[in-house]
């Protein structure tokens, strides 16, 4: 096994439930005292602790645990489609399923080694599931969209996620992440194209006009992370530690 | 399409190239308060705004110019090509309308991302090179002929454009990915260069998705014919994709680059790599029965400069020093 590209000390912390992605209820507090009054100064009520609340970690760890969550996502919903594909998807096109589910399970491994290399910590509570409950997978066209709206949020996240990388972490990390980027804008031009030919790059997750046409409509986290908080319900996911896109 | 190879060049003439951009960052404090659209909407602006001010105590020596005009330089390489192949009525005639659509929307991507490159570059730009400038049959200017043209029919056969078109896009995928790291330090110029490397990969998604059912069918349906993904990809690099369309001419654009002069730690792997982040894919859990490719398939590699001009001199006549 390599070295982890972390810093001892993000290895000295606790990855598991109590540490990775728990946000204290008292946070989570202050952030709708926030929201609900736009004042940051009162001190929050403290509440029992949400065995819920989940936040994400400072630095680029927080930033792998992004990137890990959104792999999680595409994994779930393409094993499912390959265990159990609908009836009108085709033989070619259910190989090009498992090439995504071999690529997004590829990537969430990966993304998980580089949070824990020994694989002797637990990433994410054991409940904590990517539910695909409001799709309809079984049709073809359900699993595309389905597919579809995954892999537009990936390739809309990543150029952004990418920006916010310190350099702490080295080259590797950086490395990783770039590489994944491109293969999530080929999967989600493939998709697109096999639900609405032709489709791969318009306009509404490519620029046509003004002065960034040619560009990617991006996503911040915090966009992604509304896009994707039903979906992990009735677990509630902080991205407040994130460092915030200029 | 070189927006980071743009600063890498810089840095090659000037190691301080990053401190003078960051200097600045106050210019995208202030965007920042007009919220984050109308920032990136200002973008190609203030990426002018940026090199003006960085460079503004110094005078703007002719190897900055030079550089940024590279950039200028490998757009309209890919201009040329989708301008003139998309206004060839034969060969369209060999296409489906969705698909003579999406050609054309590439183009005009392509064409954007000139433009914003040239309002970088301001009154700096170079002049158009004019399509002389460029043979896309290979014969690099001589009259082609099926011993010295690897790509004769480029213009008149629709699999062989298409075989054109997928390589110029894997390459400026790969391309961007070499310089993006030396970007770091500048996040609002990286992230419009992450955003057109990602463009690239759409088109390139598409190209291969056409080669694939071929020029008349609109589908993205068909599997790639066991053993020919010469002719008939994936929609993504599979592997070294056989050396990919014709691989006399395209083999350097899925093997490994030069790492000659490259940055600490970065290493140009050819597209067939299965080790990243430090890790054996191969090894990984949950990843039991997967096959060999798949492993390559999900990680797209960088390349470097001097690779990318050698494959974009393909398509360069002779006796020009364009790309050299």
């Amino acid at each position: 096994m390599s070295e982890s590209i972390f810093s001892p000390a993000w290895r000295a912390q606790p990855l598991g439930r109590r540490g990775f992605l728990r946000v204290s209820a008292a946070s989570a507090a202050t952030a709708a005292l926030i929201g609900a009054t736009g004042c940051s100064t009162q001190t929050p009520t403290p509440v029992a602790t949400d065995p819920y609340a989940l936040s994400l970690s400072t630095g680029d760890a927080g930033l792998v645990q992004y990137a890990y969550l959104l792999a999680m996502a595409q994994a779930t919903l393409y094993q499912k489609v390959v265990d159990a594909p609908p009836s009108d998807l085709a033989a070619a096109e259910r190989a090009i399923f498992a090439d995504l589910r071999d690529h997004e399970v590829v990537h969430r491994e990966v993304f998980k080694y580089q949070l824990d290399p020994t694989a002797s910590t637990v990433i994410v509570p054991a409940d904590l599931a990517f539910s695909l409950k409001s799709f309809t997978l079984t049709t073809r066209a359900g699993v595309l969209a389905a597919a579809q709206q995954l892999e537009d949020l990936a390739t809309a996240a990543y150029p952004v996620l990418l920006t916010l990388l310190t350099t702490t972490s080295g080259t590797l990390l950086r490395d990783l992440l770039l590489k994944t980027s491109s293969v999530h804008a080929r999967h989600a031009a493939t998709v697109r194209d096999l639900l609405s030919p032709g489709s791969f790059a318009n306009d509404d997750v490519v620029e046509n006009t003004g002065a960034l046409a040619g560009q990617i409509r991006t996503k911040t986290p915090t966009e992604v992370n509304t896009a994707l908080a039903p979906f992990f319900a009735p677990y509630v996911i902080s991205i407040a530690n994130l460092a915030v896109p200029v | 399409m070189n927006i980071f190879q743009i600063i890498s060049e810089i840095e090659k003439v000037d190691p301080e190239v990053y401190d003078r951009l960051d200097s600045r960052r106050s210019i995208f404090k202030h965007m920042t308060g007009l919220g984050q659209k109308l920032s990136a909407a200002a973008l190609p602006l203030a990426v002018g705004a940026i090199f003006n001010k960085a460079y503004a105590q110094t005078p703007v020596g002719a190897t900055v110019n030079d550089v940024l005009n590279f950039a200028l330089s490998l757009e309209y390489l890919e201009s040329y090509f989708y301008q003139r192949g998309q206004a060839t009525a034969a060969l369209q005639a060999g296409f489906s309308a969705t698909n003579k659509a999406a050609l054309d929307l590439i183009r005009t991507d392509e064409a954007n991302h000139v433009t914003f490159l040239r309002s970088v570059l301001g009154t700096a730009a170079i002049a158009d090179p004019g399509a002389a400038t460029f043979d896309f049959t290979g014969a690099k200017g001589a009259t082609p002929t099926a011993a010295n043209a690897p790509f004769l029919d480029v213009f008149t056969n629709p699999l062989t454009y298409l075989a054109v078109a997928q390589s110029l896009e894997d390459t400026g995928v790969r391309a961007y990915k070499g310089g993006a790291p030396l970007l770091m330090s500048n996040k609002t110029v990286l992230t419009a260069a992450l955003n057109i490397h990602s463009v690239e990969a759409r088109h390139a998604s598409r190209l291969r998705t056409m080669r694939r059912g071929g020029p008349l069918n609109n589908t993205a349906s068909q599997s790639p014919q066991s053993g020919t993904l010469n002719a008939s990809p994936k929609s993504w690099i599979s592997g070294t994709d056989n050396g990919g369309a014709s691989p006399a001419q395209t083999a350097g654009i899925y093997g490994a680059g030069n790492n000659t002069g490259a940055p600490t730690g970065v290493t140009f792997d050819a597209e067939s790599n299965t080790t990243q982040g430090g890790a054996a894919l191969t090894g990984l859990p949950n990843t039991t029965g997967f096959p060999a490719a798949a492993f390559s398939e999900a990680f797209d590699e960088a390349l470097d400069v001097t690779t990318v001009k050698a494959i974009a001199r393909t398509f360069v006549v002779n006796g020009s020093t364009f790309l050299a």
